[in-house]
């Protein structure tokens, strides 16, 4: 005892050996799914807490499900939203046309017309649903996979398909990777590509707009897999420390490229039950139902702009196709999973929840997926006409110098004048400066 | 105070003005600038109430009150994104990391993010932040309070680095770098706050008021950002430093009646390469000093630029004193340090033929 414990005693311990734990999924390639262990509760069963609450009160909030939608297609309980049929119809049709969007562009890749794209089937709902919910000036900071926040924004699908093939069309000049959008102007910050970078600078954006008592909030998404950067660290810290008007989403889409959710800690918490160690508030909300993703966020930007702090919102949701066109998840994950997922599919809930109404039909449903991918076909042609990826048609060489710094310095001077000097000696005679 | 008195040329403006040290000249930009532009906004550890650890946000948050001036949770990353938010917003945060050994963390939100939202956005967010932060050694610091991490940054594409040596270029690159609109970062050498430093660590310390780059006008002026500044005139060799090695520097070749032409780089980033070459091909010779790490040093780009360019004129070997390539000792701070003996040494080489 005196000696104290010694783990060199090698042969003769009677300490039992230590053993990692190494999280596995519970489903393989080939495996049968069965997603009975996965506690959905029940719609309606959650209480809605005044905005104003102190984060102690959503303890059920942040282990449960907020969700509305039930199995009979109605809105159920207290987080119903009440949205009017027309408001429900333009949700669905960003929806839609967020859906025939990631058709045509995931098969424009396979064309060879661009590098890389990245679907969000299935998780529509927790961008375009949230991003309704908000004011369209409320400043947002995406992750790779919220292509609907623009949809619903109502940015033009041109400058998103010009931005993809990186032609001489796109306002980001081709410097960025396909998806990684950028608009000022719909109070949407560029995308970094780097995870989770963007959640403490929507903080940070929030504490700008408190600092200077304006009435525009923060919002930022962010995956369940990236939760585990030191960047979510900090976000979460800051916001709860400056009480932030800010709105941190976590997709939950159970999968990050081939990592289960359980290598972000999902085995032994939620993400939502992470705020309330902050003294953030927490919700963990069905992504996949479009009502109850509209109810919260709209009860966390009501918090934010009421001064009474930060939200964290868990987004449950799954990723139905591949993490990108670079991605294939039959070599991970059983192809059950999508088929066998208790909550549906997002657009046929919010669907079937419209005709249950009596203010929509399958005809209807039918027409307007028509002309959902007619008015993407058209645009891709249009985006067309400025280029495709390595097809010549992008922006002059010079531009590769242009906004490293405000002005040009005479090392980049040198080097753009270097670049231009190998260009004609490649193709002499080119006009391409 | 004698040896510095004997030291010092006379001051060339303001002699009969005011003299404040370097500590007290950045409390002056940082408090000009939150007079001049509600946009700017001060934060780190430290800097709100306390008026931070090295005294350089003294009476700003009383002044300013606490939503311009405030403390921030002890974290670097964080620190630096809320910046990179705060920018996007329309502010012009100036944060401080409280030592530069500790801005590692925030690295990738430096790196990543706001070096290159201007070109990732063509334009449509930028990051005009100005990133202070206390680096060098010379102060018994150890190896977490004493490096001099700037070759990380200006390996960096989109990153403006900004090193001052006195108080009067303390001022007025701090207010130019507040008003740039890229991402600056401005290393305060430390060993120098209090006082220039010539190098010998056991002679008495020195103190600013003796010192001519003391006399800093009151008010608002600037120095532009990519201009050198010449020490001393000189035609036997140019000696290019920055920072505290300026001094130890300017010193040694003084103690040696060595005629250098000593440039004060200021800014790293964008470097005032035309000043380099017009001296260099001058003298024909050439030392670099710096206190940092030797190997991938920012001595490296300049003797590579000097060699590049200059290389016709070059009478000698381009020469560099710098620290060694270890991590920086505690009590052979003074082993470790480029002082005086490393660059005599320097000197009598480049200088033999």
């Amino acid at each position: 005892m005196a000696e104290g414990p010694n783990s060199a005693r090698g042969t003769g311990s009677n300490k039992p050996g230590l053993s990692l734990h190494v999280p596995e999924p519970k489903f393989r390639p080939g495996d049968a799914v069965d997603f009975g262990h996965v506690d959905i509760g029940a719609p309606g069963q959650l209480s809605r807490p005044d905005e104003t609450c102190h984060p102690r009160e959503l303890h059920e909030h942040a282990y449960g499900l907020v969700r509305v939608l039930g199995d009979d297609d109605r809105a159920h309980g207290p987080w119903d939203p009440k949205l009017d049929a027309d408001t429900l119809r333009t949700m669905l049709a960003n929806m839609a046309l967020t859906r025939a969007f990631d058709e045509r562009m995931f098969r424009g890749q396979r064309q060879g017309k661009t590098s890389f794209y990245m679907k969000c089937t299935g998780e529509e709902a927790t961008s375009i649903s949230a991003a309704m919910a908000l004011a369209a000036d409320d400043m947002v900071f995406p992750s790779y996979r919220q292509q609907g926040i623009l949809i619903a924004r109502g940015y033009p699908l041109i400058e998103m398909i010009n931005q993809i093939y990186s032609n001489k069309g796109d306002k980001l000049k081709g410097r960025q990777l396909p998806i990684m959008y950028s608009s000022r102007e719909k109070s949407f910050f560029t995308i970094s590509g780097n995870l989770a970078t963007q959640t403490p600078q929507a903080v940070g954006w929030a504490m700008a707009s408190a600092i200077r008592g304006d009435s525009r909030i923060a919002a930022t998404w962010v995956g369940e897999g990236s939760t585990a950067e030191g960047d979510f660290h900090s976000a979460c810290t800051f916001a709860t420390v400056y009480n932030a008007p800010v709105i941190l989403n976590v997709v939950n889409n159970q999968w990050a490229i081939s990592s289960f959710s359980g290598f972000a800690g999902s085995e032994r918490t939620t993400f939502a039950a992470r705020a309330l160690g902050y003294g953030l508030a927490g919700l963990r909300v069905d992504g996949n139902d479009a009502l109850a993703c509209y109810a919260a966020e709209r009860w966390a930007a009501n918090r934010a702009r009421a001064n009474a702090g930060p939200t964290l919102i868990e987004f449950f949701t799954y990723r139905a196709e591949g993490h990108s066109t670079s991605d294939d998840p039959s070599g991970y994950r059983s192809a059950q999973e999508r088929s066998e997922w208790p909550l549906g599919d997002p657009v046929n809930r919010l669907k079937n929840h419209l005709i249950a109404l009596g203010e929509w039909d399958e005809d209807r449903q039918a027409e307007m997926d028509r002309e959902a991918a007619e008015r993407v076909r058209a645009t891709t042609k249009e985006a067309e006409a400025n280029g495709i990826l390595g097809h010549g048609l992008h922006h002059p060489f010079r531009t590769m110098f242009e906004d490293v710094f405000e002005e040009l310095p005479w090392h980049l001077k040198e080097q753009a004048e270097q670049a231009i000097k190998e260009r004609q000696i490649k193709w002499p005679g080119s006009l391409d400066q | 105070m004698s040896l510095a008195q004997t030291d010092c040329k006379p001051a060339a403006t303001g002699a009969q003005g005011r003299r404040i040290n370097m500590i007290e000249a950045i409390n002056e930009a940082l408090e000009i600038m939150l007079a001049r532009d509600p946009d700017v906004i001060v934060m780190g550890e430290d800097v709100g109430y306390f008026g931070g650890v090295f005294r350089c946000t003294a009476g700003l948050q009383e002044k300013f009150g606490k939503s311009r001036v405030f403390d921030t949770p002890i974290s670097e990353c964080g620190i630096v994104a809320v910046a990179v938010g705060m920018g996007a917003y329309g502010l012009r945060p100036v944060p401080e990391i409280q030592f530069a050994d500790y801005i590692y963390p925030g690295l990738d939100q430096l790196i990543s993010e706001a070096a290159r939202l201007r070109y990732r956005s063509a334009g449509e967010f930028i990051a005009p932040m100005t990133v202070r932060s206390p680096f060098g050694g010379g102060i018994f610091g150890g190896q977490t309070h004493s490096q001099s991490p700037e070759a990380i940054f200006t390996h960096v594409a989109g990153l403006k680095t900004v090193i001052p040596a006195t108080p009067h270029d303390a001022k007025g690159l701090l207010i130019a770098a507040i008003e740039d609109n890229d991402p600056v970062i401005f290393f305060e050498p430390k060993r120098i706050y209090n006082g220039p430093f010539n190098g010998y660590y056991d002679r008495p310390a020195q103190a600013w008021k003796n010192h001519p780059d003391s006399a800093v006008p009151e008010g608002y002026y600037k120095i532009p950002l990519g201009q050198a500044r010449k020490v001393t005139e000189g035609e036997a060799l140019t000696v290019l430093a920055y920072g505290t090695m300026v001094h130890v520097a300017e010193a040694v070749c003084r103690e040696k009646s060595v005629d250098a032409e000593i440039l004060d780089l200021r800014t790293l980033v964008p470097l005032d390469i035309a000043a380099i070459e017009a001296s260099v091909e001058k003298t024909g010779r050439c030392l670099i000093v710096h206190e940092a790490t030797r190997t991938s040093g920012f001595g490296a780009e300049l003797s590579a630029l000097v060699t590049e360019r200059c290389f016709y004129h070059l009478e000698a070997p381009v020469e560099r004193v710098t620290g060694f390539d270890t991590p920086y000792p505690h009590s052979l701070e003074w082993a470790y340090f480029p002082g005086p003996v490393r660059i005599g040494e320097a000197l009598d080489k480049i200088l033999q033929d």
